[in-house]
């Protein structure tokens, strides 16, 4: 593959947002969009350097990464055992799968004075809520790849006879990968949109709390610059999981 | 999951005449929404040592649960099986399976899948790729030892799965309609590789298919079944030369042979088809 074919998705991309970036940049001067509501695209790329330096914005970043790492690590332990656990128990699962999947459009969000209650206004309050609104996906995407196993894997695995720990990381779970990957990939978008919603909604923390604070002060190009940084947390772990999933299953 | 029993020396001996598989009167019935069928009813056959049995049937014939019960894949049935004598239940090391559908394992290269019986029995690395190397090299796939199975074809894919159950060093390869998926020339070409691999390693070979020319290109014997419920309705020993080749199949013995076999099948088919209408327009009466 030569170089301009790889490299062709990343700049049709750049490309693609330059020019819708561009298209509003005109819109908003031309006074088709209301600027007061709709920052300049260039007032907004202007921001990036100035929540840098005077907001703090590098330190908030990383805490609301870290948070988000933290939660995707519960979500990943716990969300995985209880897949496998459903997997397993066929009353449990036939009993609770729907209730897991109801479960996963509830507005979590909006318990948040019942988490401030119980862990206090803090990152553990943050993490919480977090970790609880990403569980469901991850639980049900553990139980619909290891369902979805094919057989005719199982039975290489039994005509080999294979112990049923051997059966499970050798054969059921590089099947269920990808699946399960959706599901964590899943579960870590909705635990930093909950992180970030916390923080917004009290006040506390990383980005969420930067993003109030400039758009209670009317800083709509710091406010899209902030989110931007958002964006990139949630680029940043889609890499990594990304990174992850292939080392562990390199087809 | 039962553990591989052990085939004791005096008992081979003796089952070199009698014959190494026994398959003893096979009885299956499975429970359905509209009642008990019997799938398999009293089959009885003996494979020898060394020897290449086809089982062919119509589908519907049974040929596929007959599978699953020697492989040890299917419990719960009245008869027995027994390798070298003596009765097995359950998966059985001497028995090696290679499946229909595609069974290679998509998240491993050629080399891992084809020795991963090797890395199930604890053989260290060098030595389990060493061998594997050697079986890949015996299905003609050299060189293709780091790609991964989606990179090959079909037939490609399913030579993987043959080398697969080869690393295990099986008595017996039991095949259920290993080329059901290919074409016709790459079904011919890949019968060539397995007769040549079965008559290099002398294995005791069952194969399960529904394709008249693949059992009498590759067979000692063809069991023909008859349709539902599955039993034996004739044993025909294909006397052509060995070794052979798939250039065989313009011979006039190879014809006579296809015509013999068809001959028995032929009432079984329509008496499938005829079935299958009939289920077919009772589901549309409902």
């Amino acid at each position: 593959m030569s170089v301009a074919t790889r490299m062709a998705p990343a700049t049709l991309g750049l490309g693609t947002l330059v020019v819708v970036g561009a298209a509003l940049e005109a819109l908003i001067r031309g006074g088709a969009i209301n600027r007061y509501i709709v920052p300049l695209p260039s007032q907004v790329l202007l921001a990036f350097e100035r929540i840098v330096v005077e907001e703090n914005v590098v330190h908030r970043f990383l805490l609301t990464t870290a948070e988000t790492l933290v939660a995707g690590a519960l979500i990943t332990i716990v969300g995985v055992a209880l897949g496998l656990l459903l997997n397993r128990v066929h009353l449990l699962r036939a009993a609770c799968e729907t209730w897991v999947a109801a479960f996963a459009s509830a507005p979590i969000v909006l318990m948040y004075p019942l988490f401030l209650v119980i862990f206090g206004r803090s990152a553990v309050t943050i993490v919480m809520m977090g970790f609880v609104a990403a569980l469901p996906p991850v639980i049900l995407k553990t139980l619909e790849g290891l369902a979805a196993t094919r057989s005719v894997l199982v039975n290489v695995g039994r005509s080999f006879n294979l112990t049923p720990a051997q059966m499970f990381w050798k054969i059921m779970l590089p099947a269920a990968l990808p699946t399960m990957f959706v599901g964590l990939r899943l579960g870590l978008i909705f635990a930093m949109i909950n992180i970030v919603g916390v923080e917004f909604l009290i006040n506390f923390g990383g980005l969420g709390q930067l993003i109030n604070e400039l758009a209670e002060r009317y800083d709509l190009p710091g406010t899209y610059a902030a989110i931007g940084f958002v964006v990139l947390v949630s680029v940043l772990f889609f890499y990594v999981t990304e990174r992850i999933e292939r080392w562990l299953r390199p087809a | 999951m039962s553990a591989p029993t052990a085939i004791s020396a005096d008992v081979r001996t003796s089952a070199q005449q009698v014959g190494f598989v026994g398959v003893e009167n096979i009885v299956k019935r499975f429970v359905t929404p509209e009642g008990t069928v019997c799938a398999v009813d009293d089959v009885s056959f003996d494979v020898r040592r060394g020897e290449f049995l086809s089982i062919i049937g119509p589908s519907g014939c049974g040929k596929s649960t007959l599978f699953n019960i020697i492989g040890g894949l299917l419990g719960d049935y009245e008869g027995r099986v027994t390798v070298g004598g003596e009765t097995i239940r359950g998966t059985h090391a001497a028995i090696g399976m290679v499946f229909q559908e595609e069974s290679t394992f998509p998240w491993r290269n050629v080399l891992e899948n084809v020795a991963f019986p090797l890395e199930i029995s604890g053989l260290p690395k060098a030595e389990r790729h060493e061998r594997a190397r050697h079986f890949i090299g015996l299905v003609g796939l050299d060189g293709f030892e780091r790609r991964h199975p989606a990179e090959l074809s079909g037939g490609m894919r399913q030579r993987v799965a043959i080398a697969r159950t080869l690393a295990a060093a099986p008595q017996i390869l039991l095949m259920d309609e290993p080329f059901a998926a290919l074409d016709e020339q790459t079904r011919l070409l890949l019968g060539d590789k397995v007769l040549q691999i079965q008559q290099s390693l002398k294995q005791t070979t069952l194969l399960i298919t529904h394709n008249i020319t693949e059992a009498v290109q590759l067979s000692d014997r063809i069991l023909v079944m008859t349709y539902r419920p599955g039993r034996v309705k004739r044993i025909v020993d294909i006397e052509l030369p060995r070794p052979r080749t798939s250039e065989i199949v313009s011979s006039t013995a190879f014809g006579h042979h296809v015509a013999e076999i068809w001959n028995d099948l032929r009432e079984e088919a329509s008496r499938g088809m005829r079935d299958e209408e009939a289920h077919a327009r009772h589901r549309g009466a409902l």
